[in-house]
């Protein structure tokens, strides 16, 4: 085929041009999904520990992608000594395979909230995102007092649907159901339902009760108990301190 | 424009548009040529030493340096070149340069770290990293607290116990600490006068009869005394204030101008309450490094 022949027919330019930038695409992520230490196995008691979101912690990280906190935040824990210390254990591949996307971020504006949960308590990040001053003077967060507002939650099970579909493990049938008890443990499992999504996502936010208001579920019940999430579900603990290198 | 400049010197792709339309050939830049033949260079060496290609359900895992590493638990591993073995092989170096600093920590009470001039440095300044990357954020750089949310570090005034063992069990496990709202269980008469008792317990200046009243509904009605105590001076097992100490954590007492305001800010906690939450540390943080936070903040108190 000549040069010139590509050149002058836009249907050929167009095919062979995607056809060698994809080429660098697939030639790095293609084999990701065959090589057995891409993402690493974190199982205690026979039970994975990395689940995915319930109904309200889901919500919360819809909110926390519509405000854009990736683009300050990353939830990316790099495996050097300074950020081991300041931050935690270095982040799995593992502990976002169910984040669609991903919330790694790509700049810390903000300190990384890859370990963030159970750092702080409900009170701190409700006072923190109404007014990150009151509480870090050097602070230069927006303020999100907007958040306390009522949280739309109706669609919550057409948005675990959406997930369900691009593999997260939401259950819809009682043999899913049974397979997510298998695999998670019960406990995890009843949040997995999109059958009682609405309802779940009604108990969690009235008995953890984040912003302090029990009579009403606002996007800041969401968001914190998303926050209060992140990295929590590995129990390091629980595994040799070299066990997940071996896994690169 | 001159016309001498639309003349080409240099070949052309050959093609023409619009009947005069050419594009112009150039060679490459040699430094672009070069740098591109040597980056390709080093990409074929790094294929080599580091890990690299995919074979199958494995890949390439290069011929660079083996690390050896051994971790906290003593298990010793090598294993071919990667970040993760990189890493932990930096912890240990770290572990070991810092080893006998530590061990001497462990070993020692904490009056021996106070009055070692070595240890204490060190803890010292351990700590205040320890105490900007996890504290600080609500007990703030300084460990003045903030009033209204978290307790003023830098005082003498510990809800919880201010001898070593009690801060360390502070940090290790956390506290929860709770007051129920009363606006329902007593009327606004009764908080108001409770409120004024309250403020007389600190030397503030209030109504004499109300105040009486009040000490009636603290002892008696509302129930005061079963957490604050008869004497008011709070119960450190259960993390309730000393009512009579002059320092005021929630009610902003010494924030308000006026003795209304004053009043406002302590009825406002009787009526609706607070609920704190310190988080427990045992989890992210070493034994050691909360020894070293329980010392450094000991410190800060006014009278160690």
């Amino acid at each position: 085929m000549k040069h010139e022949t590509i050149e002058t027919n836009a249907g050929w330019l167009i095919g062979l041009t995607l056809l060698v930038i994809s080429i660098g695409g697939l030639v790095e992520i293609v084999p990701l999904y065959f090589i057995d230490s891409t993402i690493e196995e974190v199982k205690v008691e026979n039970k994975e520990t990395i689940h995915p979101y319930s109904p309200l912690q889901l919500r919360g990280r819809d909110i926390y992608q519509r405000e854009g906190c990736y683009l300050c935040h990353s939830q990316m824990i790099r495996p050097f000594r300074d950020e081991a210390l300041r931050y935690g254990h270095y982040s799995l591949a593992a502990e976002s395979k169910f984040d669609h996307p991903f919330q790694w971020g790509s700049k810390r504006t903000g300190p990384d909230l890859a370990r963030v949960g159970k750092k702080y308590s409900n009170e701190w990040h409700v006072q923190h995102l109404i007014a990150p001053r009151s509480v870090v003077k050097e602070s230069i967060m927006p303020n999100y007092g907007f958040l306390m507002t009522p949280l739309s939650y109706k669609d919550i099970a057409d948005r675990m649907r959406a997930l369900k579909m691009v593999g997260v493990p939401y259950s819809e049938s009682t043999e899913e159901y049974d397979a997510n008890v298998k695999r998670f443990g019960e406990d995890i499992a009843k949040n997995l339902d999109i059958l009682h999504a609405e309802e779940n996502l009604l108990t969690q936010a009235a008995s953890d009760n984040y912003d302090g208001n029990a009579d009403d579920v606002t996007e800041m019940d969401a968001l914190v108990a998303y926050l209060q999430l992140l990295g929590t579900m590995v129990d390091f603990s629980k595994f040799d301190e070299g066990h997940f290198a071996k896994f690169r | 424009m001159s016309s001498e400049k639309n003349k080409p010197t240099v070949q052309t792709t050959g093609h023409a548009w619009d009947g005069d339309l050419q594009e112009y050939n150039n060679p490459l830049p040699m430094w672009w040529l070069w740098t591109f033949y040597a980056s390709a260079i080093f990409a074929l060496v790094y294929w080599v030493l580091y890990p690299a290609w995919p074979i199958g359900d494995s890949y390439t895992k290069g011929m660079m340096n083996e690390i050896t590493y051994t971790t906290s638990d003593g298990k010793t591993t090598t294993t071919h070149w990667n970040t993760r073995a990189l890493f932990l092989k930096e912890m240990q170096e770290a572990r070991e340069s810092q080893k006998q600093y530590l061990e001497d920590i462990n070993a020692s009470t904490f009056e021996q770290i106070a009055s070692d001039e070595g240890k204490s440095a060190f803890a010292y300044s351990s700590a205040k990293v320890l105490f900007a990357d996890n504290c600080a954020a609500c007990h703030q750089a300084g460990g003045n607290g903030v009033v209204g949310y978290y307790p003023n570090l830098l005082d003498d005034a510990w809800l919880w116990g201010g001898s070593y063992s009690k801060i360390q069990e502070s940090i290790t496990n956390g506290r929860n600490g709770s007051m129920p709202g009363f606006k329902t269980s007593l009327t606004t008469k009764q908080v108001s006068d409770v409120s004024d008792y309250v403020l007389s317990l600190s030397g503030n200046s209030v109504d004499a009869s109300a105040a009486k009243r009040g000490k009636a509904v603290f002892t008696g009605q509302g129930g005061c005394v079963a957490c604050h105590g008869a004497d008011a001076k709070g119960q450190t097992f259960m993390g309730s204030a000393n009512l009579t100490d002059k320092i005021w954590t929630i009610a902003d007492v010494d924030g308000a101008d006026t003795a209304e305001a004053k009043k406002a800010a302590v009825m406002n906690l009787i009526n609706n309450g607070k609920t704190r939450q310190m988080p427990a540390w045992k989890e992210r943080l070493s034994a050691t490094e909360i020894k070293i936070l329980t010392f450094y903040v000991k410190q800060l108190s006014a009278s160690k």
